[in-house]
């Protein structure tokens, strides 16, 4: 007994260091963002020779800088106003969809989840597809409704379709689904509202879900890029995320520490929101 | 029985004011545009003339859109079974496992890593943009998440089910196959789908290492969109815009008809 339960704790062991090895590696582009934004102008060009080359051969990479330095940083955060701009323009973009999202979201995947009403299956099979559909399919419709309200190039045009995008109606309602129906039922019996309910139960009980889609909208929205590549066309407006491909190899030093600041909130995010994220996860799992 | 109608009616009622911001909002962003978009798929983009189907003809017949309606597919083909198997094997080996939160945080971190700064990172190593290196940052982008979801679904394995066969006497592989499996039937319904979902979004990837016209294996239905869209040919971009939404329309419902049998 004792060899056996031996065995199957050092299999564990070892099992949970394959998969930890395996994380690490997974991980290790962030590893990469980082050392790069600490090196100076000599150690980049040297390691991302073959890529100005356009050849063959590797890029080759040093783990710690041989002469580690802030010099991109403070070139980035002192002499570039454009980049405050840009990460401004992130900022309000994904805190203002955020926003309209739970607006309209959280009564909307309340609506799904507590009331029986016949058709309820069609519009949730709409929402579905409306979820799926990528964002090139409906870009076409989008840019006529925006140019039509003479909202094109302005941030409105970025936020509002995003507003009423479907996927985190989904999310909320896995975490409405996990309350106890007789919960709402009682709540009936004892007279108290619907709208009173819907305060109390809803947002009350099912922040779970709530806090979930935020998660998961923000690392969504910090990652935007196609809806504002198609409707600003003034570079001022732009995120971030649109932002940062546009800056030559040249600039790579810049570029890793521009990465770097964009990833720090992301990564904060990450952190601190982890358990709603994964409930998040599990609350897309659409079951209608 | 008159009650019981009224209290219908103010179910209703209650629904539509909830839900009614989301579907006024869906309706003027996407599904009244949306119709408007299946009018002009007929339509000729300059005078305005019925051109029956010819739009969807010139679209079928073009070049560009076949390679790029070929690669998605192709793409969609490989790297979603992929994701769907790999995640699905590490997850039962994490089932048996105690105190994995740190396992799922490192294979989730990259769910985080905005695009733009991993595409750094991709052009450092992928720089010959090929189909292979967009499966495998699809994969490591997805992997965590798809874990997660099927790590959800092995939770809800009666464990009964698993120790009755025990007790009958089926080894570990017999469980696997004819208790475990069987059980996660419903969770390949929300896999495969959201899969799918995450798997348009390989587009920014493939956008930012490859701009606009990227190597001919990783040029995908996005980019033909995108460049119809630069070029203002809204004509072929209505009838691509409907063809691509029916069919995805017709697979979900058939998806879900068969899924929920």
């Amino acid at each position: 007994m004792g060899i056996k339960r031996f065995l199957r704790m050092a299999s564990e062991a070892v099992t949970k260091f394959i998969f930890i090895a395996a994380g690490i590696v997974i991980c290790a582009p962030v590893f990469l963002v980082v050392t790069g934004s600490v090196m100076g102008q000599g150690d980049l060009y040297e390691c991302l020779a073959p890529v100005f080359q356009q050849g063959t051969g590797f890029v080759s990479w040093k783990l710690i800088p041989q002469y580690p330095t802030v010099e991109n940083y403070i070139h980035l955060l002192f002499y570039s106003p454009e980049f405050f701009v840009l990460f401004w323009n992130s900022a309000k973009l994904v805190s203002l969809i955020l926003l309209g999202q739970m607006f309209v979201g959280v009564p909307a995947a309340w609506a799904f989840a507590t009331y029986r009403v016949r058709g309820k299956n069609v519009i949730f099979t709409i929402y579905v597809v409306l979820m799926l559909l990528p964002f090139q399919v409906t870009m076409l419709s989008s840019y006529l409704t925006l140019d039509s309200m003479s909202l094109l190039n302005t941030h409105w045009a970025v936020i509002l379709p995003a507003v009423f995008g479907t996927f985190p109606i989904f999310v909320i309602y896995g975490g409405f689904r996990s309350l106890p129906i007789a919960l709402i039922e009682a709540a009936r019996i004892d007279g108290a509202g619907e709208l009173r309910i819907f305060w109390l139960l809803g947002i009350g009980l099912g922040k779970g879900g709530i806090l979930s889609a935020l998660v998961l909208g923000f690392l969504e929205y910090w990652n935007m890029i196609e809806q504002p590549f198609a409707f600003l066309e003034d570079k001022t407006l732009w995120p971030l995320s649109l932002y940062l491909p546009e800056i030559s190899w040249t600039q790579a030093g810049s570029a890793f520490a521009a990465s770097v600041v964009m990833l720090v909130p992301a990564v904060f995010v990450f952190v601190m929101g982890q358990d709603y994220l994964e409930q998040g996860i599990v609350y897309s799992g659409l079951k209608g | 029985m008159n009650k019981c109608n009224r209290n219908r009616r103010r179910e209703l009622g209650y629904f539509l004011l909830f839900i009614g911001m989301s579907l006024a909002g869906v309706s003027v962003f996407v599904l009244i545009p949306f119709a408007d978009v299946i009018r002009r798929s007929f339509m000729t983009v300059m005078s305005g003339e019925f051109a029956g189907l010819d739009n969807y003809r010139t679209v079928i017949g073009n070049q560009a859109f076949r390679l790029a309606v070929g690669n998605t597919l192709h793409f969609v083909g490989v790297a979603i079974p992929l994701l769907v198997v790999i995640s699905l094997a590490a997850a039962l080996v994490l089932s048996r496992i105690r105190d994995i939160r740190v396992i799922k945080s490192l294979y989730l971190f990259p769910m985080a890593l905005p695009t733009a700064t991993v595409v750094i990172v991709w052009r450092m190593f992928f720089y010959r943009q090929d189909f292979g290196s967009l499966v495998v940052s699809y994969l490591w982008k997805n992997t965590g998440y798809t874990i997660v979801l099927w790590l959800a679904g092995i939770a809800g394995i009666p464990n009964e089910l698993v120790e009755a066969a025990r007790v009958d006497g089926a080894n570990g592989l017999q469980c696997l196959l004819f208790v475990k499996l069987p059980c996660l039937k419903g969770s390949v319904y929300t896999i495969v789908i959201l899969s799918f979902l995450n798997s348009m979004k390989i587009y920014r990837e493939a956008y930012l290492v490859g701009g606009s016209y990227p190597g001919r294996d990783i040029y995908l239905l996005q980019h033909t969109f995108n460049n119809w869209y630069v070029n203002l040919e809204f004509d072929k971009m209505a009838a691509a815009s409907v063809m691509v939404a029916g069919v995805l329309f017709v697979f979900i419902l058939l998806f879900q008809h068969y899924s929920q049998r």
